[in-house]
């Protein structure tokens, strides 16, 4: 049998390793050893080969077979192998091993020993690792101990009381008594103790509170003791009587004021006595102190007076020189700027100070008070601030930084040319953090300012000129160029420096972003869309987006190519048809937006039913409308035709769809009406309504006068085909375009219905129409 | 307090004390975790930092890093103190303590924590208690050690 090797020697020989492997090997050696000798009984050495098992399970190598030998180990009646024994026990066991149950008894054993060494491993123990059973077998031990007459064993008994509190809750009960007497104590570890274990209880159980109410009293007598008192060596830090007690008992202050409304005019008076004491410490011990008294103020319900007095402590702690205490002061202000607003506003200068600090913690804390400090007094200065931290902060700030500002922007915009001044400079600053709802957001703001729209196009062509990688910004820029690109190609902008762009610049910009690397697929989307919305607003590249468009036909996105077909389809089906009609598409375009986060929906949407529509069910008097609850706007988009307007077009006789016909159908103010059908009280009128040079709207009402329900009434109009100047050319998808009619507008209305069991069908010509001077 | 580390500059781990309950890979994880972040701090940072949903508190003395959890409501600037305080404690024992004397006698090191904290919360305030603690409990080894064994109890099992 090889001889042990002592702890020390193996640790020197495995530091000696050179490599892991060796390490390794020598680990495994050890281990070898070890084992064989845990399993022969009584050993000298014993000890030392467990110690020497707790270091290789330091470095990471598994170790449970020691478990058993630490319960051994335990039970032994010498000294230091009990010491290494319980080492072992806290290091290796935790409550989840069966094999912890088994040291119950041998603890319960050294509880009752004379030796009060032996019995603190016991509690030590016991406090680190006890399970909810341990505890409760020995909680009874424990009390025996709190009252016991050693001041040693009582702090250590009142720290593992506090573990089976935490344990078991149901337990806190027996040891209230207990906890009360040791308030006594003159002892400071043992009040320590006794300050921590009612802590617990008031935590665990809202009932003693009550109980411990009673206590506060002693509680302020003690701290006013510590605070004024001469000076004890024993339990000085720099100057400061045992700051741990005094913290701890702030703390409990807190605690148990916070929750009972009890007028303690001692307490303040200490506090006020503390704040003196501590003015001058540059130690942080006594600013320790002096911070828990600042929170214990601010937490429970003190006078103004106090309040303030903490504040501007907190606010010196800002100019403090060490990092640290600047740290805590912002965290505390940040609890309570909710709060006291104003009184943290002073401190504003600072704090925005601590941005430029080069530790990324201050940096941080520094940026949340200072959003949260930004107020529309302060926004433009404060902005200014955050956009150059913006530039310069760690990239791991950087998203919560730009939503910052962006929801700062959005309450406090003093102006809506700053607004988009401040998101476009947050947009090509870091553009790759944004949120996804910042696109959507951002388009539905630049839409309803109008008169900012042709500085907006042009700020933003000239962004993406610069810098394709953003996504974000590309595709705001796409949209934008799309929407408002005759405005950038005029050339013009009050608010701008004039600068020429050609339509052939536009389209190579905008044939970078699609064919780039770094374009995502809803950047491409965004980017096609836009290009084919250029298609009515340029004049004379159309064929070279042509070109662009049906090259996406044969995409692998599926998005894409189903995108680039339908506009291909535009283009070729409905070539000669080049109508446009007016919506209020902008408002249309913003709900899609909104309702379609990053990666614009499809913008051709299926025909609503238009059969559905004209369905109706027995009744008396359905307006006839088409449109699905857009609120007040009812455009449509041109598309596909979809399978709704089947029966529609019909009457048309072969005519090319035309969505048009239901926008026209649509429900608007009503204007003078003429009657074009009465027969049998079945009543139809129309009117029509000039909405603008160019748009006409119709609206068909039918009545039902009989006494009984018409069923399956079905109203079906149709217009011939009319000539179109090709002035204007086709619109794609949801947006303004101008509807040119030229002819006499003739109609035919084809009634159908049953009434009182009979079917009617009818065929009605309308050649004049009211209201439609021209 | 949750855990309290102690490593070196190259991350190798010098002790480790757990006041809480935890798997065997959630230790390794968070030592992992926390040397990582520790040690990637520049000098003269702050010695807070947030993890999760506690405090960390690290202070470097020499090679070693000594590195506190706390919960949020805990005072930041005491654990400092409490940090100190260890390594007065450890300084007195050893005499000019050393990170060699640390990893030559760990089992020293752990006795004498225990005998400063105990299930998360300070035992002793006084330095002088602790240290009279630990004097006695080392003589008392010493004198068991030569005593002839008494009868063993059985343990239980």
């Amino acid at each position: 049998m090889s001889p042990s090797v002592p702890l020390q020697e193996m640790i020197r020989a495995i530091r000696s390793a050179r490599t892991q492997c060796e390490e390794r090997g020598v680990i495994q050696r050890e281990c070898a050893t070890i084992r064989a000798q845990f399993r022969q009984a009584d050993n000298e050495g014993r000890s030392h080969n467990l110690a020497k098992l707790l270091y290789v399970h330091m470095l990471g190598y598994p170790a449970h077979f020691g478990q058993m030998e630490c319960v051994r180990m335990i039970a032994s009646p010498r000294y230091s192998e009990k010491r290494v024994g319980y080492l072992g026990a806290m290091m290796l066991l935790d409550e989840k091993q069966d094999a912890s149950l088994l040291i119950t008894n041998s603890i319960k054993n050294d509880l009752a020993n004379s030796n009060q060494y032996v019995q603190s491993l016991a509690l030590c123990t016991l406090a680190c690792m006890g399970s909810a059973e341990m505890c409760r077998d020995l909680a009874p031990e424990i009390n025996r101990l709190l009252r016991a007459s050693n001041s040693y064993i009582k702090k250590k008994a009142a720290l593992c009381a506090v573990h089976i509190v935490r344990k078991v809750q149901d337990l806190g009960e027996l040891f209230a008594p207990s906890a009360r007497c040791l308030l006594t104590e003159k002892n400071h570890g043992v009040l320590h103790g006794a300050v921590v274990l009612i802590t617990e209880l008031c935590e665990c159980n809202p009932e003693s509170l009550e109980r411990f109410r009673k206590t506060v009293p002693d509680l302020v007598q003690i701290m006013k003791g510590l605070v004024i008192s001469g000076y004890s060596p024993d339990h000085d830090v720099a100057g400061i009587s045992d700051p741990f007690l005094q913290v701890r008992k702030c703390e409990i202050m807190k605690l148990i004021l916070t929750k009972i409304d009890t007028n303690a005019f001692n307490l303040i008076y200490v506090f006020t006595i503390q704040v003196a004491t501590n003015t001058d410490s540059t130690k942080t011990v006594g600013n320790a102190v002096l911070y828990e008294t600042v929170l214990t103020v601010l937490d429970i319900k003190s006078e103004s007076g106090l309040r303030v007095l903490a504040v501007n402590i907190l606010g010196r702690f800002l100019l403090n020189n060490d990092r640290n205490i600047r740290y805590i002061a912002m965290i505390s202000l940040q609890k309570i700027v909710g709060t006291d607003h104003n009184a943290v506003q002073r401190h504003r200068g600072t704090i925005v100070d601590c941005l430029k600090d080069q530790d990324a913690s201050v940096k941080r804390r520094a940026l949340e008070l200072s959003l949260a400090l930004v107020s529309a007094s302060n926004i433009r200065s404060m902005m200014k601030e955050l956009l150059s931290f913006l530039s310069s902060c760690p990239p791991e700030l950087r998203s919560q930084t730009a939503s910052g500002i962006f929801i700062a922007a959005e309450r406090y915009a003093p102006s809506q040319r700053w607004h988009i001044d401040t998101i476009l400079h947050v947009l090509t600053t870091a553009g790759g953090d944004v949120r996804d709802e910042t696109v959507p957001n951002l388009i539905q703001l630049i839409t309803n300012t109008s008169e900012l729209h042709c500085y907006t196009v042009h700020k933003l062509y000239r962004a993406l000129h610069n810098d394709i990688s953003q996504q974000p910004l590309v595709q705001v820029a796409c949209w934008c160029i799309g929407e408002y690109g005759d405005l950038l190609l005029r050339g013009e902008c009050q608010e701008m420096e004039p600068v020429q762009v050609t339509e052939d610049d536009v389209l190579d910009v905008l044939e970078a972003v699609l064919q780039s690397h770094m374009s995502s697929p809803s950047t491409r989307g965004f980017a096609l869309t836009a290009t084919m919305k250029l298609s009515t607003r340029i004049t004379e590249n159309v064929d070279r987006i042509r070109s662009i468009v049906s090259i996406y036909g044969s995409c692998i996105d599926v998005e894409l190519q189903q995108r680039a077909v339908e506009y291909n389809a535009l283009f070729k089906k409905y070539d000669h048809m080049r109508y446009s009609t007016e919506w209020l598409g902008q408002r249309f375009l913003v709900f899609v937006c909104s309702t379609f986060s990053a990666g614009l929906s499809p913008p051709i949407c299926g025909f609503p039913q238009v059969c559905d529509l004209l369905d109706l069910l027995g009744g008396s008097e359905p307006p006839l409308q088409s449109s699905p609850a857009l609120g007040s706007t009812a455009p449509l988009p041109v598309g596909t035709a979809g399978t709704a307007g089947g029966d529609l077009l019909d009457l048309l006789g072969g005519l090319e769809p035309t969505a048009i016909m239901t926008v026209l159908l649509s429900v608007f103010s009503v204007a003078p009406t003429v009657s074009v059908y009465d027969k049998d009280g079945v009543t139809v009128t129309l009117s029509c309504e000039k909405q603008s040079d160019s748009g006409l709207s119709i609206t068909l009402t039918a009545s039902n006068s009989t006494d009984s329900d018409i069923r399956g009434f079905t109203l079906q109009a149709a217009v011939p085909k009319v000539c179109i100047s090709a002035s204007n050319k086709i619109l794609a998808v949801h947006l303004k375009s101008s509807f040119s009619f030229q002819v006499n507008l003739k109609m035919r209305l084809r009634i159908s219905y049953t009434s009182q069991g009979s079917a009617v069908q009818d065929t009605v010509q309308v050649d004049s129409f009211p209201g439609l001077g021209h | 307090m949750r855990f309290l580390l102690l490593f070196s500059r190259q991350g190798k781990l010098r002790l480790q004390k757990w006041f809480t309950s935890m798997s065997d890979r959630e230790k390794k994880k968070i030592i992992r975790d926390m040397t990582t972040m520790v040690l990637a701090r520049q000098a003269r940072s702050c010695n807070f930092l947030q993890w999760k949903d506690l405090k960390i508190i690290y202070k470097r003395y020499a090679s070693l890093y000594f590195c506190l959890a706390v919960e949020s409501q805990e005072n930041e600037l005491l654990a400092l103190e409490i940090i100190h305080r260890y390594v007065e404690l450890l300084d007195k024992y050893f005499g000019n303590v050393c990170e060699l004397d640390i990893i030559f006698n760990f089992e020293k090191a752990y006795f004498i924590l225990d005998e400063f904290l105990m299930g998360g919360e300070i035992q002793e305030t006084s330095k002088q208690i602790v240290n009279r603690s630990i004097e006695a409990s080392d003589m008392l080894q010493e004198v068991r050690f030569t005593d002839s064994p008494c009868v063993r109890r059985e343990a239980g099992f």
